[in-house]
């Protein structure tokens, strides 16, 4: 038995194995091929779950992606539990768990209902104008109990343990929708060999078709088609078809993003691979194939359990088998829910009624039900339902006005159908009010995009299937007007024969007691929209927010029409002129696995490590981020803090020697016969005459005479350069000297190669740096005299041939050793081995930082932000006066960096010598002090000193080589702190140790 | 994500340019001999277009090389693009109308 309310072999699926699942706990049976929501009508459960806000009861509205209020959550194991899925679309597999959410203590009995009683205390926007008082309670009380009445499924804690898989594809065609429309443009477009892509979010291909009964000569003739083309299809090489795959976002240039589900159909244990399947798809010509979304009717309880729309249980009748009311009350604005009468009556249910809303509703349909016995009333409407947690009965009222109870188990309703236009919205296509069909159509659409089907207002099947296999010829650029040679004569219908897939939208809208739902997920009643149009929301878009009609997952395509009839309404404005909000990405919910894809844990971003990294990490280093790159930031040892393990460094480096792994630096090599002139022109010093074997600091300008990048460049040959820049800088400094190479300076005879992942740096700095170096470096005379500071030559270090610079940014005397990336770990052990006698320190960035700052030497982008000029940072002797032209020469005669109230590079010393300032912090005179935007400038590097035995820091400061002795405030965190402007060196001024 | 025909390797993805600026602005031979305010409209002063504009781009993850573009900045769509050095095609300027 699989169900009670199943109804034997109707639909198109032969025999059909028995799938078992719960809910709630409970044991059901349902047919493998059904929904969770389809089983559990079949079984006679219409109550899914409660409502967001006011705790109602509530059960299927449709039978699709639209379904605003049977939300579920399924457990698949630890980790995996998936709240808010649609029980129309979870289809059902053996040991399936699903539960219903939002209330407690359980789906029938939920305390939290109480909300339902008090809804007239909290209408829309309740929460701007109640719980106002006392201040504080709103986040301490107010809003945590609001939000825990309110809501939907609760999401796990446990970290995702699925897979997630991402491609990219490109096609000519995109075909969104497998219905009659769809498929018929994909088999158009195909016969012309272009690549197609067809994908639907359901599991079966067919859409509508799937919904026509199958005992019908319509429907088997419809059968026959879709079988036919689904094997053309299939059997095509250039065809893909994607089953269980939404389409939720189209942006530029036609790039289409597709969520495919992969395994949430597949009981856990055959669900192997991943979970799904993110596809980016650029389509040449897209054919939007999205169908039409049937609209409710807007009456006193309309959203109680047993109340769907026809539509729907066409749906569950004739492709499920499933029988959603025995005694249903149908109730339509529209001619499709006549046929669904028919064929209830055909299936055995005895309808209670018939009530169309319209007073000129056909007679002959009207005709038609009578001479079954079943009553119909024209021009009647619904006045109330009767049943909380199932539909009991309803009071009607005919076309005089006369009311009349009826019983009924369940109530089927249709408000017309309105084409889905989420796609068309998102691609910017126009969308056009129809005063015909009272809806909203597509209009103008890109040039390479199409609707065709339900979605373009097509009014039968057969004018869904002609509409496709137009659209598919266009987008297939296939020039010819014949349908496609598969379709066999006996599938073409006469047009008449199909019922309307597009109809007007009405509603039926009173002045009624009782609550008429318009936004069923989020709660949102006809009053509301009224309430916030007498509060003075006139836009659409304001009575939206106000009432978050519209704003649930579901994006109101069963509640936006409906709202907008009734803003319409009540102000007595034309439908355009009250507006329509717009549709965003994405179409349905997507889960946060499948766009986070593979980008999470370490993949998340991907990490830079330099080649002696692991022995970093051996030696037990703290690491900072520095761009992408990964860096030791100092060793502590035993029971160090940071503070003690960096005076520490400092101190060894200072006083014998430290070693440093620089091979982050950016390198370029820069060769050709201009090398020279281009350097020249790239940065602020002259290099034609640097003798091959010295090198030189080198500060690099934008055009606007900022500077951009700094660093030692070394003349290794009368065209080669090596040329160092800064960590962070280097590919915008690669890209910046290719900018002007290529378009500025295209004559020079010059070529640029990136080596900084091909060198990697072993700096070791300190008095004793030659004597550890020397041991481990052949051929090369060390001495003052042989190799003074500022020298760079080629050498042999391990049989490898090495570029050695002594060049220091420590103040001490210093070498960096580039070795072949590939040696880089046996080179480091090499020098640390020959360091072990004279107490050789690793040390990391953070010394590196207080070394440097110790010096005064800059860091560009920490002790510049792109508004300094090398005036400004006392590199003012780095600038060649006498050359031309270099970049950004022109700019520094500009009336604004010549000007004497420029920020300058000084140094700082707080009055407090254990107070290290914050970098950041601003620097102000006494009597700025509240004035709001005053400041002379502020810190921009700022450390604990080991050397100095105090505080010291950097900074930018208006005018501030004139202020030097003076005493400014700075900014902490406890008030304000006295410091006193210095020189920016705080050691060895003289430069005397870099000669060491 | 735009799709960028870049004319030394063909049709590419975004992510894998870089954005230039307005194209066909030749930095002046002698900088120096130019007034304040003829080098600062050099510096500062873009068209700014409604509809088609030339740009540059970089394809540094892929040639490397810059090239230039046409691109209507109402639809992003692409009108054309060519290699650095080449005067800007003949193409008509109608805002949003290639969408």
């Amino acid at each position: 038995m699989t169900g009670a309310f199943r109804v034997p072999r109707r639909g198109i699926d032969g025999s059909r194995r028995e799938v078992r699942f719960s809910f709630n706990g409970r044991l059901f049976t349902g047919l493998a091929g059904d929904t969770l929501a389809s089983a559990l009508l079949a079984n006679g459960v219409h109550l899914m779950g409660r409502s967001f806000k006011y705790h109602r009861a509530r059960g299927v509205l449709t039978a699709g992606s639209a379904e605003p209020n049977a939300l579920v959550s399924i457990d698949r194991g630890a980790g995996r539990v998936t709240p808010n899925v649609r029980a129309t679309m979870q289809e059902i597999y053996d040991g399936l768990r699903a539960t219903s959410q939002n209330h407690f203590p359980s789906l029938h009995f939920d305390l939290g209902s109480a909300a339902d009683l008090l809804s007239p205390l909290i209408p829309a926007g309740f929460y701007y104008k109640t719980f106002m008082w006392p201040r504080m309670a709103w986040r301490m009380l107010y809003e945590p109990a609001i939000r825990r009445m309110a809501g939907l499924g609760v999401a796990p804690t446990a970290a995702d343990p699925d897979r997630y898989a991402m491609r990219h594809a490109h096609c000519d065609v995109l075909v969104v929708g497998g219905g009659p429309a769809g498929l018929a443009a994909a088999l158009a477009a195909a016969e012309s060999g272009e690549s197609v892509i067809l994908c639907d979010e359901n599991a079966r291909l067919g859409g509508a078709i799937l919904a026509e009964p199958a005992t019908s000569s319509m429907g088997a003739a419809m059968a026959g088609w879709l079988e036919r083309t689904l094997t053309d299809l299939v059997s095509r090489r250039n065809v893909r078809l994607l089953t269980r795959t939404t389409a939720f976002g189209i942006y530029g240039q036609n790039a289409v993003a597709l969520a495919e589900r992969r395994t949430d159909h597949l009981p856990p244990e055959a669900a192997h691979g991943s979970r799904e399947r993110l596809w980016q798809i650029r389509a040449r010509r897209i054919v939007i194939a999205a169908g039409a979304q049937e609209q409710p009717l807007v009456f006193p309880g309309n959203d109680r359990p047993g109340v769907m729309l026809a539509g729907a249980a066409r749906t569950y009748l004739n492709q499920f088998d499933v029988l959603p009311g025995r005694r249903p009350l149908v109730v339509t604005a529209d001619d499709s829910a006549y046929a669904l009468a028919k064929e209830l009556i055909a299936a055995g249910a005895r309808p209670a009624a018939v009530v169309d809303l319209r007073p000129d509703a056909c007679p002959m349909l009207a005709k038609d039900i009578s001479a079954c016995g079943v009553a119909v009333f024209t021009g009647g409407m619904v006045l109330g339902v009767k049943g909380a947690h199932r539909v009991r009965g309803a009071r009607v009222a005919d076309a005089n006005g006369r009311v009349r109870k009826v019983n009924c188990d369940a109530i089927f309703m249709s408000g017309g159908w309105a084409p889905s236009l989420s796609l068309v919205s998102q691609a910017s296509g126009q969308i056009v009010w129809s005063e015909e069909a009272n809806t909203y159509l597509p209009g103008a659409l890109p040039k390479d995009i199409r609707c065709a089907g339900a979605c373009a207002a097509a009014g039968s099947l057969q004018d869904a299937i002609d509409q496709g296999t137009s659209a598919g010829f266009w987008a297939g650029r296939v020039r010819r007007a014949e349908p496609p040679s598969q379709t066999a004569p006996e599938a073409r219908l006469s047009p008449a024969s199909g019922g309307p897939l597009v109809s007007p939208v009405t509603r039926q809208v009173s002045g009624l007691r009782g609550k008429a739902f318009i936004d069923f997920q989020n709660d949102v009643t006809a009053k509301d929209v009224q309430l916030a149009i007498r509060e003075g929301f006139h836009s659409i878009e304001h009575i939206k927010r106000y009432t978050t009609t519209g704003m649930a997952t579901d994006q109101g395509r069963t509640s936006n029409l409906n709202a907008l009839s009734i803003a319409s309404d009540t102000l007595g404005l034309p439908v355009p002129q009250v507006g329509l909000t717009t549709f965003r990405p994405p179409y349905t919910p997507v889960t946060f696995g499948v766009l986070a894809n593979f980008a999470r844990d370490g993949d998340l971003d991907p990490v830079r490590k330099a080649p002696m990294h692991d022995w970093a990490v051996g030696q037990g280093a703290v690491f900072e981020d520095v761009g992408m790159w990964r860096r030791a930031r100092y060793f502590p040892r035993a029971g160090e803090s940071m503070r003690t393990a960096v005076a520490r460094e400092c101190l060894a480096t200072r006083r014998s020697a430290g070693v440093y792994d620089a091979s982050t630096l950016g390198k370029i090599e820069v060769v050709g016969p201009d090398a020279a002139e281009f350097l020249n022109r790239m940065y602020t010093g002259s290099w034609s005459k640097l003798a091959v074997g010295r090198c030189k600091y080198g500060v690099m300008l934008r055009e606007d005479g900022f500077i951009f990048d700094d660093g030692v460049i070394g003349r290794m040959a009368a065209d080669r350069f090596h040329v160092t820049t800064t960590t962070s800088g280097a590919a915008r400094v690669l890209a910046h000297m290719e900018d002007y190479l290529q378009t500025e300076f295209p004559d020079l005879r010059v070529w640029l190669t990136s080596t900084t992942e091909q060198w990697a740096v072993i700096a070791v700095n300190g008095p004793k740096s030659r004597d550890i170096v020397g041991a481990v470096v052949d051929g090369l005379d060390l001495s003052n005299e042989a190799f003074p500071h500022m020298s760079v030559a080629e050498a042999r270090m391990l049989d490898t041939p090495i570029r050695l610079f002594r060049v220091s940014f420590t103040g001490e005397l210093g070498f960096e050793v580039n070795v072949p990336s590939a040696l880089a770990t046996v080179a480091w052990q090499a020098v640390m081995e020959a360091g072990a006698a004279h107490d050789l320190c690793p040390y990391g960035t953070e010394t590196m930082h207080v070394l440097r700052a110790e010096k005064g030497y800059i860091i560009i982008g920490q002790d510049t932000d792109g508004t300094v000029t090398p005036e400004d940072a006392g590199l003012g002797w780095a600038v060649g006066k006498t050359k031309p032209d270099f970049v950004g020469l022109r700019s520094l005669q500009r009336p604004d960096i010549v000007d004497s109230h420029r920020k300058q590079l000084v140094g700082l010393l707080p009055t407090d010598p254990n107070l290290v300032l914050e970098e950041g912090a601003q620097l102000v005179e006494e009597e700025m002090i509240g004035e709001p935007g005053s400041s002379l400038g502020h810190v921009t590097s700022s450390y604990w000193s080991g050397l100095l035995g105090r505080s010291f820091a950097l900074g930018l400061v208006e005018s501030g080589r004139q202020r030097k002795g003076q005493v400014l405030l700075a900014t902490t965190s406890r008030g304000f702190a006295p410091v006193r402007i210095e020189a920016p060196s705080f050691y060895d001024q003289g430069g005397e140790r870099l000669n060491g | 994500m735009l799709l960028i025909d870049c004319p030394h390797c063909g049709p590419r993805a975004e992510p894998e340019f870089q954005y230039g600026g307005e194209a066909h602005i030749a930095r002046p031979g002698d900088p120096s001999a130019l007034s304040d305010e003829a080098w600062a409209t050099h510096l500062f002063f873009r068209s700014n277009s409604r509809g088609l504009h030339a740009e540059r781009w970089r394809h540094s993850h892929g040639c490397g090389r810059y090239f230039n573009a046409v691109r209507d900045t109402v639809t992003d769509r692409f009108a054309c693009t060519y290699p650095t050095g080449t005067p800007r095609p003949d193409i008509a300027d109608k805002p949003g109308e290639t969408r």
